[in-house]
């Protein structure tokens, strides 16, 4: 059986078929302003990547913030309980994970069954979320995908104290025109979202081992900020950023 | 859905009745005294004085959703984005006259103000005293951190002293201590009977819902001392009771109870019932109307007038975050919830600062809580999208969690 999991983020859009519990193909697009269009040329350019008809797939399961927007979708699940099977299935033995969104972050704990027992969400601002990253490598005129490897190299983080997105973005001007270097401001940057983060996981109560999912796996910076911080081990998976739609393809099985 | 309660339209009546005599209360050669939700209403009712309550009339303004455009007007004036929403939507509406009611709230002739609701009261009242130029009293209650002490007691017990001379000097009679007991007896059961009402939501399924709480409480806040409200709240009782013996839930198939913390969305009610029954999961509680009758076991109805400074000084907002876990500990045995939703409003700071603190101290229940961040009539301040796939989470866990027990 093939089954298909969609997860529209605000930022990118990802899905997973999947056959006989293994992964078939993946696939990943902007999403842009619109999420049906969005979702729709999701599937249409997997299709074709896999080279598979749209009646071999038996189920889809829509998630993330446009899920609803999915109308060929058999069912909408959050992006809690998608990550949650997404990463047990990559990462079995995870009881912490982490999934840093573009307007979310979430922090999600697994029973040893890999069910999802509890979870906190960050609270409206956005500065603790993927949405700061990217401001934050705008501002630093850096790609988003070396912004991790360039905050490794600082010997003397600099210190952001503002946790709101757009203070920050000030404050790291006036860094830069104080002549502090590139590196340093840049830990300072990844420091700064490990902070909120440490304190959302601290909330709802760490139990190791702790995993991350979505896209901001693949930043190296946040890794090793998210290490120091709770003194843990954060283990990632190649695949960490199609957690969610793995785990809504993993979800259309026993739908 | 289950259908609406009938009694809801005679509730309406009542409202509109009492809106429309307080608003020709001049003309009646009658006082009107603008009071605190949690104030000492019945010596007022004792003086045939007219009661009205800027936060219910607040509620009436978030509820027609005026209440993000009518604090805007009050933050040109001045007022910090961080002001409680309700005191802005009140002096707003005082210079624009806004409000579902005809020209607003009718003015007042004496404010009285008890800060056991919360310290931003004070600022409030003073304002409004100094633009109506009218008399004030701040009905002062201590805060009980751990226990109430015999000095508080002595306390309490002076500021209705004073309350009293207060209200002599300014009607220029004196104080009707036989209506007093009458006014007492009233006040004390209709709180009993609310709680009776509230208590009809541990049956399952629920005959009513937060939802339905939120706009009967009404009575019970700007009436309660009044026959009429045990008259109504008994037909309520009543009709609740029938449900509960046929099984007639609020929500159809209830399969999920959750709790509710802090003041309802007033402008996203019919949005969040709906959301949440959807999920088949119903609201069989909240911390917020059963604050009208948490404090019964302190007033002895054979001495309202003495008895009532400690009952309003005990109330939930008034004491620490310790003793306000074990009442939701309580909620959460006695109506048997999944789940626990905590509204962190950005209003009502002595209702959202300990939230963090009280999850905390009900870890040992074991159940999911959901954290909203919202406003109580501030529309600018919520995001249905974000909501949406908190509340979607929440659910979820809860699911699975009862799937898998």
């Amino acid at each position: 059986m093939i089954t298909l999991g969609i997860d529209i983020g605000s930022l990118t859009a990802k899905g997973v078929l999947l056959k006989d519990n293994s992964i078939l193909e993946k696939h990943l697009i902007q999403v842009g302003y619109n999420s049906k269009k969005a979702g729709d040329k999701l599937l249409a350019e997997l299709l074709e990547k896999a080279s598979i008809d749209r009646t071999e797939i038996a189920r889809i399961v829509a998630t993330g913030y446009g899920r609803n927007s999915i109308d060929f979708a058999d069912k909408a699940v959050s992006e809690i309980i998608c990550h949650g099977k997404g990463i047990h299935f990559l990462l079995p033995d995870t009881r912490t994970i982490i999934d840093i969104g573009g307007q979310d972050s979430k922090v999600i704990i697994l029973n040893a069954k890999g069910t999802v027992v509890n979870f906190v969400m960050n609270d409206k601002c956005a500065a603790g979320t993927g949405r700061f990253l990217d401001v934050m490598a705008r501002a630093m005129e850096t790609e988003i995908q070396y912004f991790g490897e360039l905050s490794l190299q600082s010997k003397n983080p600099a210190e952001i104290s503002s946790v709101c997105t757009v203070f920050a973005e000030s404050e790291i001007v006036s860094l830069v025109a104080k002549g502090e270097n590139r590196e340093d401001i840049t830990s300072g940057i990844h420091l700064s979202i490990g902070r909120r983060i440490y304190s959302m996981v601290r909330r709802v109560g760490m139990v190791e081992p702790v995993a991350m999912s979505g896209g901001v796996a693949l930043n190296i910076g946040v890794i090793d900020a998210l290490e120091k911080l709770l003194k843990t081990e954060i283990k990632t998976s190649p695949l960490a950023q199609y957690g969610g739609a793995l785990g809504a393809a993993l979800l259309a099985v026993n739908e | 859905m289950a259908e609406r309660l009938k009694a809801t339209k005679e509730m309406k009546r009542i409202m509109r009745r009492y809106y429309a005599q307080a608003k020709y209360a001049h003309y009646m050669g009658k006082k009107v005294a603008w009071i605190t939700s949690g104030g000492p209403v019945e010596p007022l009712i004792a003086m045939n004085i007219i009661p009205v309550y800027p936060e219910n009339h607040g509620a009436m303004l978030g509820a027609s959703k005026k209440g993000g455009q009518l604090s805007e007007f009050a933050e040109g004036l001045g007022y910090s984005p961080d002001v409680c929403s309700y005191v802005k939507d009140d002096i707003a509406s005082t210079i624009t006259k806004e409000s579902p009611i005809k020209g607003g709230l009718p003015q007042p002739d004496m404010l009285i103000c008890s800060n056991n609701i919360c310290g931003t009261v004070l600022k409030w009242y003073e304002i409004q005293a100094r633009n109506f130029n009218v008399p004030l009293f701040i009905y002062d209650t201590p805060f009980v951190h751990t226990e109430f002490t015999e000095e508080a007691k002595e306390y309490i017990k002076e500021q209705t002293k004073e309350y009293i001379l207060f209200l002599e000097k300014v009607m220029g009679r004196k104080f009707n201590y036989k209506k007093m007991d009458k006014v007492g007896r009233y006040s004390l059961q209709s709180m009993k009977l609310w709680k009776e009402i509230l208590d009809t939501a541990a049956h399952k399924p629920s005959p009513m819902t937060a939802f339905d709480a939120f706009f009967h409480l009404a009575l019970i806040v700007t009436l309660r001392g009044k026959k009429i409200v045990l008259r109504y709240y008994k037909t309520l009782l009543k009709e609740l009771q029938e449900r509960n013996t046929k099984n007639i839930g609020a929500v159809d198939n209830e399969k999920y109870r959750l709790l509710w913390d802090n003041l309802p969305i007033w402008f996203r009610m019919r949005w969040l019932s709906d959301k949440f029954a959807n999920h088949q999961a119903a609201l069989v509680a909240d911390t917020y109307t059963q604050a009208w009758c948490g404090v019964i076991d302190y007033i002895d109805e054979n001495d309202f007038l003495g008895t009532m400074g400690e009952a309003y000084t005990r109330i939930h907002l008034n004491v620490g975050v310790d003793q306000m876990a074990d009442t939701i500990k309580d909620f959460i045995r006695k109506f048997d919830v999944d789940g626990l939703v905590m509204h962190s409003n950005r209003s009502c700071k002595p209702y959202s600062f300990g939230q963090y603190d009280i999850q905390n101290l009900i870890k040992d229940m074991d159940i999911p809580v959901l954290m909203i961040e919202a406003d109580m009539t501030d529309d600018r301040k919520f995001s249905e999208s974000q909501v949406e796939a908190r509340i979607d989470a929440f659910m979820e866990v809860i699911k699975e969690k009862k799937r898998t027990k």
